[in-house]
């Protein structure tokens, strides 16, 4: 499915709006104000200690990769870094060590910038600020619900994890937008190496403004922000959902009210989690136990420094490398390769090796096995797709040597070609094999011979396919088509 | 020449060169703690064995030829605010009923290092709100000069023990007078340094941007001492300033000679006359010993007491946010955590910390930062340039500490404005982050000690100390006349 930023909208004469809050787990090696180890997935409250516990006395310190993590996305997001300050942000919760969370409130560190989605759409970022994560709440009981539950238990292992929260201006004007500009930033985020944008982890949340207004308004309607969209699709059909219901609300006569939903992936509804009214007063003041955050000129342009290509320059280099016009799939499968981070495998192969063939090894056969990808070598991989290329292995050989080289980690593709017994056909051998199908399917040689287009490539591709089977595989697909073409032509 | 070395200074200095056992200093300071506090009540834990096994440990490093620290063998009491690694921390407070902290506060890990003995913690009002040291869960301390008055507060536990001549050294934290204040009460040195000289890693904080820890001696030399001792950067605490302690013993026989001394109407305004009059007296000694003193008014510090009593309120109602039941200290169950939360605050609260956390909270609240909070920043920022005006006439400014001498036990407690104004003339150096020191300085009437309070600029220890050191020279011998 294509995705677009200003898609038309689908709920009629009503135009969606939606702003995204994206917050980004830093992965530092540290928490953000102590020296506790940051790692998800350990013994629950083993990386603690007396400042992300928040015991009486301790004090916080800032750990000094999280900023420059937070100005790597500034910079990536085309932000102003400007020298910033933190605030206390106070509300009781018992997965909450000091019951105020240190963020940064109205002089946060990254100010305006813009994203760009692939289809050229830019997205206006309001801020990207720094913030403590909390600890984690189990409740025991009652299907997991705290008011009902038996008995919680906290893991402050997360308390102190660093967060960037990424604000967008209300710019997106479709569900599919709004994932389109998630899985942009996603990219982004890995691609600073500040992240590792799992969604699934929560190294990555997403909180969604929703309104609806005519079509043609310039006015911002009654929004509501919709909480626990823990996956690119729990965006998308929340996004859906609840313009949906502000539309039913509105043509009902009735009125939008400001308040904090919550997505039941399950219902597959957002219900109210809270109003307006019963918002907490945070009692945000600046947080004395820290001081001004004003990273000096050099430390920003050792930052920028740092920053690679981002992924809408590493597509536009995938889309060079092609020439000419890409096709909706290969434009998919530059998508795909960049952001799972597999492009250096393509800019490797190709040149010499056409760049449509490494993106198609890249963008299918590396990028359904991202793990085992990262840890392959690329020369590995240039060599197969040359192999390939030179009509040295057909299609279906060439993929299983590459599975072995991932299963392998890299390897000399020639080398594992032969273990396989995929030694190439000879052009006699080839031509023989084909005159043995073309005489031992008269019929079908008929047809392919008949002149109707059709029914030539239908018979074409089956013929080619006796051909396969005949050679197990051994034979070059393109070099058969030119071989039955050319009997073919011989014939007539 | 060198001042005589004070009761801390001389200890130390006995033991370094062997000619006392720190066993046999602390085992007497043990035994006068022992036999003097049932009645005074300064002391929440004494830590007998941990001390005795430090002072052996001193003994063992003076033996084996190794310098066991600028404190050797000195009995040093802390304030029960100040994080002690597997002892009981409590704040004077219920609800940190038996939590044993995991760490010692920097402040503590300096003073073991410098061979310093820590014998126990000291009473104060709770989580240091107050002037009296009433507000404790356990009970007031009284004021060893007179046992029906209160030692001041908040840190009357530690400036009571060293008044008694139990320890010669003992920390408290002053957030708005609460080391000056006690110390003039109970007739001792008493000194808040500038803000960010002393880490603030361990104090269990009250109001982040105001609390400091400082020394109580008996001499302005032991405070020197012990201010060198805990002084200097902390990576713990962002707040600490990135230099070395001040070189502070140094400083106190550089004299008054030509010194530009201020005295400062609004720290005298309000004070009672005996107080008045003491405090003009040390203006005079000054004089006499060389110095140029002259009147100064600086309105704004007028403003002082009010900021304070809602920036320090909206500081704390977010740092005892924590004590909250869920991790530590006291737990009064409930059906669900928001019941628990309530519960164990309204059992292991006092009420002055209620009435704080309600007044800062209030003062933080959506619709009145601007007018409370916002408008407090404001006068801070006065009172700042106030002080900057002040200091490029003046080197030091002199004052009076505390309005009146101690009052007698029970005499304020229902009426909490009154109890605030104790804390008129000590307040402003809070806001500012300056350095202020209490010097006793004579006697009332009725022979309670009387002190005064000599501010200096930021950073401006050594002034401070020196001008501090010659006044002292010039009090009256303790229990003498005024």
């Amino acid at each position: 499915m294509t995705e677009t930023a200003l898609a038309p909208p689908e709920t009629g004469a009503w135009e969606t709006v939606i702003g995204l809050e994206v917050h980004a787990e830093l992965q530092t090696a540290t928490k953000l104000f102590c020296s506790c180890r940051n790692a998800f997935g350990d013994e629950p409250n083993t990386n603690v200690c007396p400042v992300c516990l928040g015991l009486p006395g301790s004090l916080p310190v800032l750990n000094r990769e999280a900023v420059t993590f937070a100005m790597r996305i500034g910079t990536a997001l085309h932000c102003e870094i400007r020298p910033s300050i933190f605030h206390r942000k106070n509300y009781f919760y018992p997965d909450m060590p000091k019951d105020y969370q240190i963020s940064q409130y109205d002089e946060p560190i990254n100010v305006g910038g813009w994203l760009e989605l692939p289809d050229g759409e830019r997205v206006g970022i309001v801020r990207a600020h720094l913030e403590e994560d909390t600890g984690k709440t189990s409740h025991l009981g009652e299907g997991g619900r705290i008011h009902a539950a038996d008995e919680s238990l906290v893991d402050y292992n997360r308390a102190g994890v660093p967060l960037v929260e990424i604000v967008s201006e209300p710019d997106l004007r479709s569900a599919a937008a709004a994932r389109a500009y998630v899985t942009e930033l996603r990219g982004l985020l890995i691609a600073t190496g500040v992240s590792d944008g799992r969604m699934e982890e929560g190294s990555l949340r997403v909180d969604a403004n929703v309104s609806v207004r005519p079509v043609g308004s310039s006015a911002f309607g009654t929004r509501c922000e919709v909480k626990n969209l823990n996956s690119l699709r729990s965006l998308g059909r929340a996004v859906e959902h609840e313009a949906a219901r502000q539309v039913a609300l509105l043509e009902a006569g009735g009125a939008v009210t400001q308040e904090t939903r919550h997505w039941d992936e399950e219902a597959g509804r957002t219900v109210p989690l809270r109003s307006k009214e019963e918002a907490f007063d945070y009692r945000y003041f600046p947080e004395p136990d820290l001081v001004l955050l004003e990273p000096d000129e050099a430390w920003q342009r050792e930052v920028a420094a740092s920053i690679g290509p981002l992924p809408a320059a590493r597509r536009a280099r995938l889309a060079e490398l092609l020439g000419g016009e890409a096709t909706e799939s290969q434009l998919e499968q530059i998508r795909s390769v960049v952001e799972q981070g597999l492009d250096h495998f393509v800019t490797e192969a190709s040149p010499p090796a056409p760049a449509a063939l490494a993106l198609a090894r890249a963008g299918n056969e590396l990028a359904a096995e991202p793990e085992a990808a990262t840890s392959l070598d690329p020369a590995a991989f240039a060599g197969l797709v040359a192999l390939e290329a030179g009509g040295e292995l057909s299609a279906t050989q060439s993929k299983k040597v590459l599975a072995r080289l991932l299963a392998d980690g890299g390897g000399d593709p020639l080398a594992v070609a032969a273990e396989l017994g995929f030694e190439a056909l000879g052009d006699d051998a080839l031509a023989a094999a084909v005159a043995e199908v073309v005489v031992a399917n008269p019929d079908e040689w008929a047809e392919y011979c008949s002149g109707d287009e059709k029914l030539q490539k239908q018979k074409g591709g089956w013929l080619a396919g006796q051909v396969m089977r005949a050679t197990k595989g051994q034979a070059d697909g393109k070099a058969v088509d030119e071989e039955l073409r050319r009997l073919r032509a011989a014939q007539g | 020449m060198s001042p005589t070395p004070g009761p801390a200074g001389a200890t130390a200095e006995a033991v370094r060169t062997g000619g006392r056992s720190a066993r046999s200093v602390v085992e007497e300071a043990l035994a006068a703690i022992a036999a003097a506090d049932g009645p005074l009540h300064a002391f929440l834990d004494v830590h007998a064995d941990a001390a005795a096994a430090d002072a052996a440990a001193v003994d063992a490093a003076v033996e084996q030829g190794r310098d066991p620290g600028p404190l050797a063998g000195v009995p040093v009491a802390l304030k029960d605010n100040l994080c002690t690694r597997g002892r009981p921390t409590t704040c004077s407070s219920r609800i940190l009923e038996g939590w044993r902290p995991p760490y010692d506060a920097t402040v503590v890990t300096r003073l073991r290092e410098a061979g310093a003995v820590v014998v126990g913690k000291t009473n104060m009002d709770e989580f240091a709100m107050g002037s009296s040291t009433e507000n404790s869960s356990t009970g007031p301390t009284r004021n060893p000069r007179d046992p029906s008055r209160v030692p001041g507060g908040s840190s009357g536990g530690s400036a009571a023990a060293v008044a008694a001549g139990v320890v010669p050294l003992a920390l408290g934290s002053d957030t708005g007078g609460s080391i000056r204040q006690p110390a003039a009460f109970c007739g001792v040195v008493g000194m808040k340094p500038t803000y960010g000289v002393v880490s603030r890693y361990g104090l269990v904080a009250f109001a982040s941007s105001l609390d400091q820890i400082g020394p109580f001696a008996t001499t302005v030399g032991d405070a020197a001492l012990l201010l060198e001792v805990i002084a200097g950067h902390d990576p713990c605490d962002s707040t600490s300033l990135d230099r070395p302690a001040p070189d502070v013993t140094a400083a106190l026989d550089d004299g008054v000679e030509g010194l530009r001394v201020g005295l400062c109407q609004e720290l005298l305004d309000e004070g009672d006359a005996e107080v008045v009059g003491r405090v003009r007296a040390a203006a005079e000694a000054l004089a006499g010993a060389g110095a140029k003193v002259d009147e100064v008014s600086l309105p704004e510090l007028r403003l002082g007491l009010p900021a304070y009593y809602l920036l320090a309120p909206a500081e704390a109602s977010s740092n005892l946010a924590r004590y909250d039941g869920v991790r530590y200290g006291l737990r009064v169950d409930a059906p669900d955590a928001e019941a628990m939360n309530t519960a164990t605050r309204t059992a292991g609260f006092g009420a002055e910390v209620k009435r704080r956390i309600m007044l800062g909270t209030y003062a933080l609240s959506a619709g009145y930062y601007d007018a409370y909070y916002g408008k407090a920043q404001r006068v801070r920022t006065l009172v700042i340039e106030a002080f900057g005006r002040a200091y490029e006439s003046f080197d030091v400014l002199l004052g009076a500490t505390t309005p009146s001498t101690a009052f007698p036990i029970g005499a304020k407690v229902d009426d909490p404005w009154s109890m605030y104004l104790s804390d008129l003339f000590t307040v402003p150096s809070n806001l500012s982050g300056h350095p202020a020191m209490n010097v006793p300085f004579g006697a009332d009437g009725e022979g309670l000690p009387i002190g005064v309070q000599l501010l200096a600029p930021a950073l401006g220890e050594r002034v401070l100390f020196a001008a501090a050191s010659a006044l002292e020279s010039l009090a009256p011998a303790p229990g003498g006349a005024s």
